[in-house]
């Protein structure tokens, strides 16, 4: 009952884009997502998307298998499509009784849609690259200026990669948990709802047991190797930027002139076009 | 309520090529009152086996019938024998769940819908079936001892009175005398409730010494089937498939290898010391 989650998950092959330092991925993807924030236009988007269909070329990754994981935010595209379309005033369309459909709504409309997709595409191709220990590895590496502060920046990294390791282990268990309470007639697939909200206590109660076990024995194990937080301790596998990562940099930071370029570029154009023709600026 | 499995296969990651079946064409019929014994080392499709049995997976192909219905047919409901199969997993502590022992033995007859006054009463049978004391009744399961948490995970299944008892290693992790009181709590089922008992175990002595009827699991497939006298006289087959003897029937081999002819059926500690004292004599 737990396979269907794809958003999020690492896709194993051997890419580029999988070679990366992890840090590259994380500050591009954060670049990426700020500069889908500053301008609302179609040029901008044109040129983002571009920049991310190269990345997905490159990465490997099926774009089926992706598109699998988009599957989990349709509803909230849905719901954004509906708020926008019937709640922006403006210029109207049509209207039927209380309900007005004005031009500006349909434009917000599709360029927010835009902007969630991409903002999630770019989201899960990082995913979709990096193992979940890498990640937490740039992360740490990234936040170390932090430590100035006093944030125990390795022992969230820590955290995270521990609560990342057991999510497997935790749902393995969860099945097993299911099957049994199954057995003594616990009713998970039930099609009334009341019968599956009961049938959770006799999962929940039990896991969260087997997950406090689970902690205290690790807790003990690592204890027990000496493990005393993130003073003076090395890495097995020490991050190093290799020419690869400072090339990407360099595309990253061309990719935010030209963007900003082409921002500023067609907030001109658009305000000369909606002067003359009121149907373009329907997508511009 | 015999069970019968016909060309029964099922494999991890669906109907895939490439890949290799944990239970693989099996075929048995397991008649009433029997007790059998299932071993196999780790890996040999033992649990998946369990499961396809108690109806909690379906299988790729081939199914099992239990009182002659096909359990994974369309229109069969499932939970219809939840009652009559029940199943103790590995480590069945684990599951427990409520705030008290009586209310967690509760749980499984209240989900077949019977009224309270017979859920409590097969509660208080299953808690005195499995030797829980009425002091305990009312404690948190989560303070007691492991072997009493087992007993009570057993008896949570026992209340429902299920007339095939699956048993996933009930004796992992227990002391020897814990071993021994779950393991005669178990044949005490069988030969006074006339429950058939499947009993999955890696020690070949307690399944020596307890079932009347032995089959050995590789390779997703039941490689012997037979009495236990019979089944280890494939020796070198269970060693090929990473099992050993009894150590009863391992030391009388031994025994008859040196020249002495004792007789090497003898299965339990008592049988073989009537052998080896009867060719000494």
């Amino acid at each position: 009952m737990f396979q269907d989650v794809t958003l999020g998950q690492y896709y194993m092959a051997d890419s580029v884009i999988h070679r990366l330092d992890p840090r590259v991925k994380l500050v591009g993807t954060l670049v990426y997502m700020i500069s889908l924030f500053l301008f609302n236009n179609i040029f901008c988007y044109t040129l983002a998307a571009i920049l991310l269909i190269a990345v997905i070329a490159m990465s490997k990754v099926p774009v089926g298998y992706m598109l699998k994981g988009m599957k989990a935010i349709i509803f909230i595209m849905i719901f954004t499509v509906i708020f926008n379309v019937f709640f922006t005033s403006g210029n109207n369309l049509f209207s039927f009784g209380i309900i007005h459909i004005s031009r500006e709504g349909i434009r917000s409309a599709i360029l927010m849609v835009i902007r969630l997709t991409l903002l999630i595409v770019s989201a899960s191709i990082m995913t979709l690259t990096t193992t979940p220990n890498r990640l937490t590895d740039g992360m740490e590496r990234l936040f170390r200026p932090l430590k100035l502060i006093k944030v125990p920046v390795h022992e969230v990294a820590m955290m995270m990669s521990i609560a990342l390791r057991f999510i497997p282990i935790l749902m393995e268990e969860a099945d097993k948990i299911v099957k049994a309470q199954t057995a003594r007639g616990a009713l998970f697939d039930s099609k009334k709802l009341t019968d599956r909200v009961k049938s959770l206590i006799p999962l929940i109660v039990p896991l969260f047991i087997s997950a406090f076990r689970r902690a205290s024995d690790l807790a003990l194990a690592m204890e027990a190797r000496g493990y005393h937080g993130g003073e003076g301790r090395t890495k097995l596998y020490p991050l190093k930027y290799a020419a690869r990562d400072y090339v990407s940099y360099v595309l990253l930071g061309l990719y935010i002139i030209l963007i900003v370029f082409l921002g500023i570029m067609s907030a001109r154009v658009v305000a000369h076009l909606t002067a003359e023709n009121a149907y373009l600026s329907l997508i511009f | 309520m015999p069970i019968i499995t016909d060309h029964l296969t099922y494999s991890y990651g669906g109907k895939k090529k490439s890949q290799t079946a944990a239970v693989n064409d099996i075929s048995v019929k397991i008649d009433d009152g029997q007790f059998i014994g299932l071993i196999g080392h780790t890996g040999s499709g033992k649990t998946t086996f369990l499961q396809l049995l108690a109806g909690l997976v379906k299988p790729d192909s081939g199914t099992v019938y239990i009182d002659g219905e096909d359990i994974f047919a369309k229109d069969f409901n499932l939970h219809s024998i939840r009652g009559k199969v029940g199943i103790v997993f590995q480590y069945p502590e684990h599951q427990l769940f409520e705030e008290t022992v009586f209310k967690d033995v509760c749980y499984g007859p209240k989900n077949l819908g019977l009224d309270s006054k017979e859920t409590e009463l097969r509660a208080y049978e299953a808690l005195k079936l499995v030797g829980i004391e009425d002091e305990v009744f009312y404690q948190s399961p989560f303070d007691l001892s492991g072997g009493q948490k087992r007993r009570v995970a057993i008896a949570g299944v026992l209340s429902m009175k299920p007339r095939v008892l699956i048993l996933d290693e009930p004796t992992a992790g227990l002391d020897p005398a814990g071993r021994k009181e779950i393991l005669d709590l178990i044949e005490n089922l069988c030969k006074s409730q006339n429950m058939t008992i499947i009993l999955v175990s890696h020690s070949m002595d307690d399944v020596a010494e307890y079932a009347d009827r032995i089959m050995v699991m590789n390779n997703g497939q039941i490689a012997l089937d037979g009495a236990p006298g019979e089944v280890f006289r494939h020796r070198e087959e269970l060693e090929s498939f990473g099992l050993s003897l009894p150590q009863v029937t391992d030391a009388l081999m031994k025994l008859k290898d040196s020249g002495i002819p004792v007789r090497t059926d003898a299965i339990t500690i008592d049988e073989a010391v009537k052998e080896i004292v009867r060719v000494l004599m």
